[in-house]
């Protein structure tokens, strides 16, 4: 009866007698599982960064301009002004299928002053749904403008977190009042730090957001500066732009291809350039990770056939004694494996240090953090005792399968 | 009753470009009890003979019969249990496994043969005991000499109390004084019932034998109860 107990025994010996060896092999195996967990982990956090970065605009929005008509239209020349109000963006959102959310945007530099400190402040009048779409999300304690503040015209303020910390420093901003333009405003909640790599009129960190209807009673103001709107689902959008188009032209009287009279910025582009990129990046990391693989995989099966080598005259010596070619093998198998798992262990556990310790280097804004997929490290490590494996279980058979005298003296 | 029964036993290795023919017809019978001692000269088949009786090794053409039971034809598996059950073979150079205790040396064929672990170390203690090594359990072969060595391959010899035991040149590693040693062990054993067949080059640990086989150029050419 060979109790597992038996051929654990046999392996702390057989793993003492070759130190060098082993740890070789568990070098390998060690090696491979943190170049690729690694790579993928660094593949993984520069997505995560991009993506986060370019959705610090919004979230697969799509920001439109009227602008003056350039090419003639039922009888009106070109260089017309399109006016764009809240009823057209209201009108349109009951006509255009396939659009999720829409919010007019209006903006003016206000003055602003708390105690004694006076700033002119870029502000904007926005609909609730602003806030979602351009993912201008407040810190805790906060909230965005909603139904309710533009239904009643509400004096309410939502800050960049930058223009909060200049007026209050670091104490909380919400439920102080401040004055716009001599009028008393709530500021009802302050954005959380975001990472923005694009804008289209000033970072969101220093602005101040309003009700629209609030906007429209300080200001008397009825046509949008610009108006942000937003697909059903983010694939659909290049065909929302075009019935977007057709459906003002038709109500405003500009031709539907009249890029001048209603110029777009589909922000979705960068998500598929990202995604093209991020495809070419991972099958980039992949192919090296293959290489690596291999090459490991090489060096683990080298170790294992000089094991076999080394082992053969051992092997003679257990069949003469009884051994079955079952219990050779066996043998090898579990020894692969506990040397795999060992090794697969270490390199998850530097991965895991290394994507630990890496924010702290301050990259994080550049490449963003790495993130270690306990399934890649796992794989990885899987694969390389596959190779190992049958890198020792074939000379092992041919071993055993030798008459025990051959093996012996061998 | 007959333990051994062979029959027109050849040998050839094929090298490849030369084929050697170590044995050319061996009839040899041996039975319960007896202390065989195969004598002749080097390169003669003394050893391959041992080896295909110890089914290490299996014989071009002939018939084999072991404790009634014909080896030729049976499978890997089931020559790897006669091994275990029916033969210990005791070599010249030892053969012990070089990072393990004496004691686990002595309990290998006996891990092999399916022993629960208590059961394997009670006896494997024994046995050792038997052979004079009783304070040496827990040494690793290096830092044994070789009589003692080749004491403790006798011990792992009889774990799984086999029907005989074969030894080649228990003593050819050994000065005279250990060799003397191991073959009163032999004799012990023999006088204590067991089969033995032993190779040896020394007439006088021949003669301690009940019965000589002399071998010369793969042919059994003298075949005699020992003086004694
Ligand atoms: N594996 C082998 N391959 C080829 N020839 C072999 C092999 N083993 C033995 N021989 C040859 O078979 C013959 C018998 O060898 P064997 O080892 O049986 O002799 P021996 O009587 O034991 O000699 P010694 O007393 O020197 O141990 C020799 O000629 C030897 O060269
Ligand atoms: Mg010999």
């Amino acid at each position: 009866m060979v109790t597992l107990k038996d051929v654990f025994k046999q392996l702390i010996r057989d793993v003492k007698s070759e130190k060098l060896r082993t740890l070789l092999t568990v070098f390998g195996i060690v090696w491979g599982t943190v170049a690729i967990s690694l790579m993928l982990a660094f593949g993984t956090g520069l997505h995560k960064q991009l993506v986060k970065s370019t959705a610090g605009l919004g979230d697969r929005i799509v920001i439109a301009w009227p602008g003056l008509t350039s090419i003639p239209y039922e009888g009106l020349g070109k260089g017309r002004r399109i006016r764009i109000s809240d009823e057209d963006l209201e009108t349109i959102r009951g006509n255009v299928t396939g659009l999720k959310a829409i919010s007019a945007e209006y903006s003016k530099s206000f003055r602003v002053s708390y105690g004694t400190k006076t700033m002119s402040v870029d502000t904007s009048g926005v609909a609730a749904e602003f806030g979602a779409m351009r993912n201008l999300i407040p810190q805790p304690g906060g909230r965005f403008i909603d139904a309710i503040d533009v239904h009643d015209s509400r004096r309410v303020a939502f800050l960049g977190e930058k223009l909060a910390t200049d007026i209050f420093g670091t104490s909380s901003p919400v439920g102080k009042t401040i004055l716009v333009n001599q009028s008393p405003f709530l500021i009802i909640g302050a954005l959380i730090k975001k990472d923005q790599d694009s804008n289209y009129s000033g970072p969101d960190s220093g602005k101040m957001w309003i009700p629209l209807t609030t906007y429209h009673g300080l200001t008397g103001e009825k046509y949008v500066s610009n108006f942000v709107f937003q697909a059903v689902s983010a694939d659909d959008t290049k065909a929302l732009l075009k019935r977007m188009s057709a459906a003002l032209g038709k109500r405003l009287r500009f031709d539907a291809k009249d890029k001048e009279a209603l110029s777009m910025w589909d922000t979705t582009e960068q998500f598929v350039f990202f995604d093209l990129f991020m495809l070419a990046f991972n099958g980039f990391l992949g192919l090296v990770g293959v290489l690596t693989l291999v090459v490991g995989g090489i060096g683990v099966s080298n170790i294992m056939n000089v094991v076999v080598e080394e082992r053969t005259r051992e092997i003679g010596i257990k069949m003469a004694l009884g051994a079955k070619q079952r219990w050779i093998l066996t043998q090898f198998l579990i020894e692969t494996m506990l040397v795999t798992f060992i090794g697969g262990a270490i390199g998850f556990a530097i991965s895991f240090g290394v994507c630990a310790i890496f924010p702290s280097f301050g990259f994080t804004e550049y490449v963003g953090d790495p993130v270690v997929s306990p399934l890649v490290a796992l794989l990885t490590a899987v694969a390389l005792g596959v190779v190992g494996f049958v890198a020792g279980y074939f000379p092992a058979r041919e071993a055993a399968q030798l008459d025990p005298v051959v093996a012996m003296k061998l | 009753m007959t333990i051994i029964n062979m029959s027109e036993i050849r040998k050839v290795y094929d090298t490849g470009k030369v084929k050697v023919e170590a044995l050319k017809g061996v009839d040899l019978q041996i039975h319960e009890g007896e202390m065989v001692a195969i004598v002749g000269p080097s390169g003669s088949g003394k050893s391959t003979l041992m080896n295909l009786i110890g089914c290490l090794d299996t014989p071009t053409t002939g018939c084999y019969e072991l404790g009634g039971q014909a080896v030729s034809g049976v499978s890997r598996d089931e020559l790897a249990e006669i091994r275990n059950r029916r033969v210990g073979f005791v070599f010249q150079n030892f053969n012990l496994l070089p990072h393990i205790t004496a004691l686990e040396n002595v309990e290998m064929p006996m891990l092999f043969g399916g022993l629960r672990p208590a059961e394997r170390r009670r006896r494997s203690a024994e046995l050792l005991e038997r052979v004079g090594l009783g304070d040496r359990v827990d040494h690793k072969p290096t830092e044994l000499s070789g009589g003692q060595m080749q004491r403790v391959a006798i011990a792992r010899a009889l774990a799984m109390n086999p029907d005989i035991v074969l030894a080649d040149e228990p003593t050819g590693n050994l000065d005279s004084s250990a060799g003397s040693d191991i073959m009163t062990i032999f004799t012990d054993l023999w006088k204590q019932g067991r089969t033995l067949v032993v190779i040896t080059h020394d007439p006088a640990l021949a003669r301690r034998a009940s019965r000589m086989v002399e071998i010369r150029d793969g042919r059994i050419t003298a075949d005699h109860a020992a003086a004694a």
